[in-house]
């Protein structure tokens, strides 16, 4: 059987020079070695103090760089509504609002939000107390293991904020007319959420309720 | 309660509660992200490690061995576990492949070390530093070389799995209308929301798992008998389950790996599955080869009936039983069917949603349309024309409730049937070609033993206490529902909680027996604190009324609460099954319905309608009911148009392991989704005379599409999904 080529340059040594490019590029003031090597070759952990205004409360804390966003508010917060579904991007299960945008949490380091005005589906609502898109997902079954759902409802409100201030997407026909927050405007928007249950059809009513509501 | 005879009237047969449409009762607690999943219990476990697995690199052969220095050297690391430090452990229920142990490698990702830090980031570190040589040897992996010379596979002790009826192959050739066609369906992956993750915890002897698992009871044995424990020292705890779909029906690595990552630290430690690890590591629904011939009198009626399937697995594996459903479906005088079983060195196939029948029915619905097409028959009547109310097999033995034809006649009507375009390629809207297809559901009701407690105490307040799951069914909310309509109480009067392995073992969630055997159990433990309500207050338990908080016997009426004084009233009880099912034939049917959208240019497919009606006795509650319609309509569009798990078969792995590269359906793939249940109970089923519908969803639904996208194209596929390099050279002509 044939065996695999080998590249001349290492996968490692990629990733190294790579990680250290990135590091000493965007996080301005960290004052510890970066990815230094030792003769064994351990990395020596890189922690930085971070402030985390979370849901409108603050939160000092010192972490290894790497710790996701989502990792800090589910591991070192202790807030778990933020979901980890693939942990790279790719279903939006730890979708989070960030100074007004939805953001996939696990794509962003934490230590780059210090400041940053950062809503989780905690911060949205509670059991008592929901938010009007909480509640509609609750009327129209907009869930069904309830994994992807913080995900969803958090994407949901940003989304329907997307339209009202008017950012188009691939499936905005008309980019002069004011927008509307359509059946397929919304699906479009919303396509970075996957719910594997398939409650789609009924995440579309919950959001066409509360859109019509706020119209 | 044993149920051996079909029960007649009923308290629930009221409907007060259980029938009406109910918001789950959990779901506030979802939607604002304070349901706790297996790797979030911050409120029972306190400072936990954390465990990374390290996946194999090749698909068959030996580890030779591991260099850990540099692994060992990095911060935080506390314990690293290989595979080559232990003999292979004994396989847990339904696995067909050790999940840890020994230094063989039967399948690509096989979790072959554990490292154990003080943090996520740490532990992954060291994982991606840890050093393993391989003796690699060829495997097979490619199904579709050596299906040919597939065996039968066995029947059990009963030989090999064919059944024959008549004179399938001289019927066959007589028949003035033949069909034969061979469709294949892809391996799947179940993809789930949540990977597959628990949190372990040892006390001494005694280990808790707090772990994302279907069916408690089994996880419980099989962690137990892998590990050399004794059940009542094991623990599981499993309130939600972020999905499972049949890839959390069995014990796996995430586990496993767990329990011994904890043993060795003594301390808790909590491992999930890095996504792209999910699709080799654990299981998947195995592709299919299958042929299938029919012969038909010109009114369309068949005569000779034969479907041939084809699967692989790893040897000790199962079947994925795409004839299931060919069996009991259609009537036609001469048949064959049969399953022949490769030894693949692929990883694990095992059950997926609707195993058998939704990758069965891709096929059969398929080559259903073929006929009608060459009959030039109505699609839906060629259905009605060949249905059967007795086992086709066996027609002393009839079902229980078959409604199909109602589904088909009811769901065209809705669906506006009628009035398609019946020439393929022949509908054209702007750059849009239209095309409808439809296909019938059928998938088995199987009745399981399930236990429940139900404690009555208080004022009223109701507690169902059961190991029973929810993975996104609405099993808390059936539970309560059956719960207060049983005793005369409010919904909010109940309260439930599920998933732990101290309470009664429930069915678990498989197969779609979970909600009609748990409210059964549920039942029948309200039938003994009714007796035991009814006795205390000087009634006739079998005249007593249970409604609005009281008890009623003629003109006498008294809270139900007076029946407390004399301390709470706890049931234990469960609900057996006797020969019904053997008597009877239990299934449930639906008729789906699919508008498909084909750009005439690009080929890009846009599914426009779908609707379902079914029949699957009385319908628990309407809203989470719907919910697994859609839901699994929607795991059938991906079936149909994207979902592949694609074979290198040179080197025996899933490729396109992730959530990018294995494509399931987003919003923008959906649209509007109809379902229709029929008003129907079926007593013979369950003592809740309901069946089950979240697995009758999905089956037929790709068959329904691919019909579609015919008669939209006039391209037919046969070979799932239909992606576009399947088609786009065939399209009309466009101008």
């Amino acid at each position: 059987m044939d065996e695999p080529g080998y590249f001349a340059v290492s996968r490692r040594g990629v990733l190294q020079s790579g990680a250290a490019g990135f590091a000493a590029g965007t996080v301005p003031g960290a004052s510890v070695a970066f990815a230094a090597e030792n003769k064994a070759g351990a990395i020596a952990v890189s922690r930085m103090p971070v402030r985390l205004e979370v849901n409108g409360e603050g939160h000092d804390l010192t972490l290894d760089t790497r710790t996701t966003l989502l990792d800090a508010l589910r591991e070192h917060l202790h807030m778990t509504g933020t979901k980890k579904g693939c942990d790279h991007g790719q279903c939006g299960a730890c979708t989070v609002i960030v100074n007004g945008e939805r953001i996939n949490s696990c794509l962003s380091l934490a230590v780059m939000h210090e400041g940053d005005a950062i809503t989780t589906i905690e911060g949205l609502g509670t059991p008592e107390a929901m938010h009007p898109m909480q509640a509609a997902f609750v009327k129209h079954d907009g869930y069904q293991c309830g994994y992807c759902t913080p995900g969803q409802i958090c994407s949901a409100v940003a989304v329907l904020k997307e339209i009202a201030a008017g950012v188009p997407s691939h499936v905005t026909e008309d980019l002069g007319a004011p927008m509307q927050a359509s059946n397929m405007e919304m699906r479009e928007r919303m396509s970075g959420n996957i719910c594997r249950c398939g409650a789609y059809s009924n995440i579309a009513e919950a959001m066409a309720q509360v859109a019509g509501e706020s119209a | 309660m044993k149920y051996v005879e079909p029960v007649g009237e009923t308290p629930i047969d009221r409907q007060r509660v259980v029938g009406r449409p109910t918001p789950r009762i959990e779901g506030p607690l979802k939607v604002t992200g304070r349901a706790h999943y297996a790797y979030e219990r911050h409120d029972v476990v306190e400072d936990p490690l954390y465990g990374f697995v390290v996946g194999s690199a090749i698909a068959q052969g030996r580890v030779t061995g591991f260099d850990l220095a540099e692994a060992k050297a990095q911060p935080g690391v506390v314990e690293i576990l290989t595979t080559t430090e232990m003999e292979a452990l004994p396989l847990g229920l339904g696995n067909s492949t050790t999940l840890f142990g020994g230094d063989v490698i039967h399948h690509y990702h096989q979790a072959i070390a554990l490292v154990v830090a003080r943090s996520f980031e740490e532990a992954r570190a060291a994982a991606s530093r840890v050093r393993v040589s391989y003796a690699r040897t060829p495997g097979h992996h490619d199904l579709a070389s050596i299906a040919d010379t597939a065996p039968f596979a066995k029947d059990g002790d009963k030989g090999p799995d064919v059944s024959a009826l008549g004179d399938f192959e001289a019927a066959y050739a007589k028949a003035p209308v033949r069909i034969d066609a061979t469709y294949t369906t892809p391996d799947e992956s179940h993809a789930m929301m949540e990977p597959h993750a628990t949190t372990a915890h040892w006390q001494g002897d005694k280990l808790t798992l707090w772990t994302s698992n279907q069916m408690i009871s089994w996880g419980k044995d099989s962690i137990a008998n892998v590990l050399g424990l004794k059940p009542e020292n094991v623990r599981l705890d499993c309130p939600y389950l972020g999905g499972g779909f049949g890839a959390k029906l069995f014990l796996r690595a995430d586990a496993v790996l767990a329990a011994l990552g904890s043993k060795r630290t003594q301390r808790p430690v909590k491992v999930m599955l890095s996504r792209p690890l999910v699709f080799n590591n654990t299981t998947h629904r195995p592709a299919t080869i299958q042929r299938l011939r029919f012969g038909a009198d010109k009114d369309g009626r068949m005569t000779a009936f034969s479907h041939v399937c084809t699967s692989g697995n790893l040897p000790g594996g199962d079947i994925e039983n795409g004839v299931s459903q060919s069996r009991l479906l259609y009537a036609a005088p001469n048949r064959y069917t049969a399953h022949r079983l490769a030894e693949l060195d692929l990883p694990e196939g095992a059950s997926m949603r609707a195993p058998g029948e939704a990758a069965g029915m891709m096929a059969l619905e398929g080559a259903m349309d073929e006929l009608a097409e060459a009959l030039g028959m109505d699609p839906v009547e060629l259905r009605i024309v060949n249905d059967t109310q007795v086992d086709p097999e066996n027609p002393e033995r009839k079902f229980s409730n078959r409604k199909l034809v109602e589904c088909l006649r009811r769901g065209a009507e809705a669906f506006g049937w009628d009035a398609r375009n019946t020439t393929p390629g022949g509908r054209r809207e702007g750059r849009w070609l239209i095309g409808h297809g439809m296909a019938v559901g059928f998938r088995n009701s199987i009745p399981r033993k399930s236990a429940a407690r139900v404690r009555l105490s208080g004022n009223g307040q109701v507690t169902v206490e059961t190991d029973m799951t929810d993975i996104g069914t609405g099993t808390y909310t059936i539970l309560a529902q059956t719960a207060a309509e049983m005793l005369g109480l409010p919904l909010e009067a109940v309260s439930v909680t599920l998933g732990d392995s101290d309470h009664p073992a429930a069915c678990g969630s498989g197969g779609q027996w979970g909600a009609a055997n748990s409210t059964s159990s549920v039942y029948a433990a309200c039938v003994k604190v009714r007796e035991t309500v009814a006795t205390r207050l000087g009634f006739d338990p079998a005249k007593a009324d249970f409604s609005d908080g009281s008890v009623h016997q003629g003109s006498e009426s008294r809270p139900l609460a007076d029946a407390l004084g004399a301390g709470e009233i706890v049931v234990d009880e469960s609900i057996e099954y006797g020969d019904l099912a053997e008597k009877f034939q239990q299934s449930t049917f639906a008729g789906h319905f699919v508008e498909l959208a084909v750009d005439a240019y690009t080929g890009e497919t846009q599914v426009r309608r779908m609707l379902a009606c079914c029949e699957a006795g009385r319908i628990l509650n309407p809203v989470s009911a719907r919910s697994q319609v859609i839901g699994a309509m929607t795991m059938g569009v991906g079936a149909a148009l994207t979902e592949e798990l694609a074979v290198d078969t040179r080197y025996g792995f899933f490729v396109n392991h992730d959530l990018a590269g294995y494509e399931v359906p987003v919003h923008a793939d959906i649209p509007h989704q109809e379902v229709i249940f029929l008003e129907e109970l079926d007593p013979v089923a369950s003592p809740m005379k309901a069946k089950g519908v979240g697995e009758l969803g999905l089956c037929g639904v790709g068959a329904a599409v691919a019909n579609a996208l015919y008669n939209a194209t006039g391209v037919r596929v046969r070979e799932y999904p239909l992606t576009l390099d399947k088609y786009l050279d065939k399209l009309p002509a466009i101008a």
